[in-house]
């Protein structure tokens, strides 16, 4: 395992993968996630991107901040994108076209993930594919302005489901990304943070050597539409896993392991504060939807360790 | 001399995808389509061919994965009908910007609603704008050799765009006919293999594929594509004459039949055409002077080639299995398009028949030249064949 320092060299030297001069946001995680992921693998990386932050901010015609084979078809088939090129490489290899060995990797945002590429995400999962998905999680459609989806969280504030005078946001809890792609008995699952680089090269090493297809759920803090000041993205990343918001965990062979437990579980509130979509909760008369949240998190953190302790397999 | 082979236009095309025997092939199922990759599907399960096969979960995927497999540096091929042809059409539109020569056969049915599963042609009609080279087929020997023809017309460097090859869903994917194969070792040496110059997977030659291009740009993007659409004709003609060597049949943008001396001509696409002929049999033993114009190529539509041969035909009458709702039918607005510029314009009328699958007969297509020759003609509005009174 390489130190912070070593990773840190192989994603800004002469070989790294995702190079300077993208227009991401100041403060934008992604930049840092994608190249830490890419940085994890040992062989050549080819990358298909889903419309979305990423894909907009990385390659504005003429230029490109890929320094791999890069592509981007639509938005919501990168999972089946990465299927054909899978395709295609155990073909062109079996037919001696090609020699180099390469890992695959598609990425997408949540709501590329979530919600409109879910069907080819399930189905790509389903075949079997040798590829890693990974999805940038900033919890709403970002790069269009905050709409919902099915990641954004209970009582978030988004622009199609707004806080109002009858309305606290958003009222139904998100999809567990992570238990439905462990639910498709692949080798590799995990969740992870932009904030521990150290814990994100690990599973994404892992999700590149899996024997088959790996998911990474990976939580990105949206510095324009979370609207928090670009130096807190890794303090509010941190936040969400010292509140158990987002626990680090990973579906190992179906056995769970969670790779962070807080000794002292920091309130939602900690979380919450500072961030526009969340500001309407600090209301007196939502006082009980961070009641509730709190309830939730605990409860599902609960039942997490539980299905750890048990070692049952997903 | 190749082997005649008693089969189906849906086994004509597997045949043809054996024999080309691509790096990958994606499919979806959907009728009248099912066939071809159920065929082609054996193929792989026997070890005929070496293809690595995918059966998404949706047609949206079959050409997403397609494009992914055919941007990797794979030859990919997918075929689709109706539905199947809706809901992949993001990614149908998508695939000529990117300049991938896929090819894919389109088993022609009718788009719902009303739900149906028989031919017409509102399934190709809904995508011809998008930049797809379209080839049509009269029957299955036509689907065998237009598949092999347009692997070579769609990889041509000059081109380098995809392409659609049509058969009518059921009457000519459901029906058997005698099908001349050619010599494997023949045909696979006329396809070749893909170059794979512009492979993702040439890791060597790093590229990206498919970036964010705006109003600065992708004004330019579209125009390269309109050129490379407009080179199909002279490679179609070389590729053409190339195919001739091995079949001894020619392959021209569009086929003439008894069109010489003709009072009057139908236009018709794929199936039909050959009920128009023994129409134009029956009808010349009669005496009367009439005849068939069958466009093959539609995408690019070849507009001046076409106005040289009609020319000197006093009435033409267009044949359009589908229509556009509130405007001329699509062969129909073809036609007057490439007739305008003669000095002296045909007298023209537009029928819209077999909707849905409905038949059309000899004696169908008879009358409409008997009203041709001799009745009241309206070039302004649509009559219809066979429906309903």
């Amino acid at each position: 395992m390489p130190t912070l320092q070593e990773i840190a060299l192989k994603t800004s030297g002469a070989d790294a993968r995702l190079v300077s001069g993208h227009r991401m946001c100041s403060g934008c995680g992604i930049g840092s996630l994608v190249k830490t992921i890419l940085a994890a693998s040992d062989k050549p990386v080819v990358v298909v991107s889903a419309t979305g932050c990423l894909e907009v901010v990385t390659t504005i015609y003429p230029f490109t901040a890929w320094n791999t084979p890069w592509m981007h078809l639509t938005f919501e088939n990168a999972a089946s994108v990465a299927s054909g090129i899978e395709a295609a490489y155990k073909s062109l290899k079996r037919r001696g076209k090609i020699s180099d060995d390469v890992n695959i990797l598609a990425i997408g945002g949540d709501g590329g993930t979530y919600d409109i590429g879910f069907q080819a995400l399930s189905g790509a999962l389903e075949r079997g594919h040798k590829f890693m998905y990974v999805v940038y999680d900033n919890e709403a459609y970002m790069n269009t302005g905050n709409q919902r989806s099915g990641a954004t969280p209970f009582g978030a504030s988004t622009t199609t489901v707004p806080a109002g005078k009858v309305s606290f946001g958003k009222p139904q809890w998100r999809k567990n990304l992570v238990e439905i792609a462990a639910a498709h008995r692949i080798p590799y699952v995990a969740q992870a943070a932009v904030n521990n680089t150290m814990d994100l090269y690990k599973k994404a090493q892992k999700g590149f050597n899996a024997d088959g297809p790996s998911v990474l759920a990976v939580l990105q803090p949206c510095t324009t539409n979370w609207s928090f000041d670009p130096s807190l993205t890794m303090q509010y990343s941190r936040l969400a896993v010292e509140t158990n918001f987002w626990p680090l965990y990973e579906v190992e062979n179906g056995v769970v392991h969670i790779n962070v437990k807080p000794s002292n579980r920091k309130p939602i509130e900690d979380f919450l504060k500072g961030q526009t979509r969340f500001r309407h909760l600090f209301k007196p008369e939502n006082a009980h939807v961070i009641v509730e949240m709190q309830k939730m998190i605990d409860e599902e953190w609960a039942r997490l360790l539980k299905i750890e302790e048990s070692g049952i397999q997903f | 001399m190749g082997i005649r082979k008693p089969i189906t236009g849906a086994q004509a095309a597997a045949e043809a995808m054996r024999q080309i025997n691509p790096d990958v092939v994606v499919a979806y199922p959907i009728t009248p389509q099912t066939p071809i990759v159920e065929e082609f599907a054996k193929y792989v399960a026997d070890g005929v061919v070496d293809t690595e096969m995918v059966a998404v979960e949706s047609e949206h995927s079959a050409m997403s994965a397609t494009v992914g497999a055919e941007t990797a540096g794979a030859r990919a091929m997918s075929a689709t009908s109706s539905q199947g042809l809706a809901l992949m059409w993001e990614i149908v539109a998508a695939t000529p910007g990117l300049r991938l020569p896929i090819v894919m056969s389109l088993v022609n049915r009718t788009l719902s609603a009303p739900i149906n599963i028989h031919c017409d042609h509102s399934d190709v009609m809904g995508v011809t704008t998008v930049g797809w080279i379209q080839i049509f087929s009269e029957n299955a020997q036509e689907v065998y050799e237009n598949t092999l023809l347009a692997v070579r017309v769609a990889e041509d460097e000059r081109v380098q765009l995809p392409a659609m090859v049509n058969q009518d869903g059921f009457i000519t994917s459901h029906a058997v006919e005698p099908v001349e194969i050619f010599d494997d070792a023949v045909v696979r040496k006329f396809v070749g293999v893909r170059s794979l110059e512009r492979a993702l997977l040439d890791v060597k030659q790093v590229k990206s594929v498919g970036p964010l291009v705006l109003p600065d740009y992708l004004f330019e993007f579209k125009r390269a594509q309109e050129e490379a659409m407009g080179k199909v004709f002279e490679v179609y003609r070389e590729v053409g004459t190339e195919l001739s060597a091995i079949t001894g049949r020619q392959y021209p943008f569009f086929e003439t039949y008894q069109t010489e001396d003709a009072e009057a001509v139908i236009v018709v696409l794929n199936s039909a055409a050959g009920t128009a002929k023994a129409a134009i049999d029956t009808m010349r033993a009669q005496g009367k002077k009439v005849g068939l114009l069958k466009p093959i190529l539609f995408r690019p539509f070849p507009y001046a080639e076409i106005r040289d041969a009609l020319k000197d035909v006093p009435v033409i009458g267009v044949l359009d299995r589908s229509m556009d709702f509130g405007a001329s039918a699509p062969v129909y607005s073809e036609l007057r398009n490439a007739l305008w510029a003669l000095e002296k314009r045909p007298a023209m009328q537009s029928y819209i028949y077999g909707l849905g699958g409905r038949d059309i007969m000899a004696t169908d297509i008879e009358a409409a030249f008997e009203e041709l020759l001799g009745g009241t003609l309206d070039s302004e509005h649509q009559r219809y064949i066979g429906l309903r009174g």
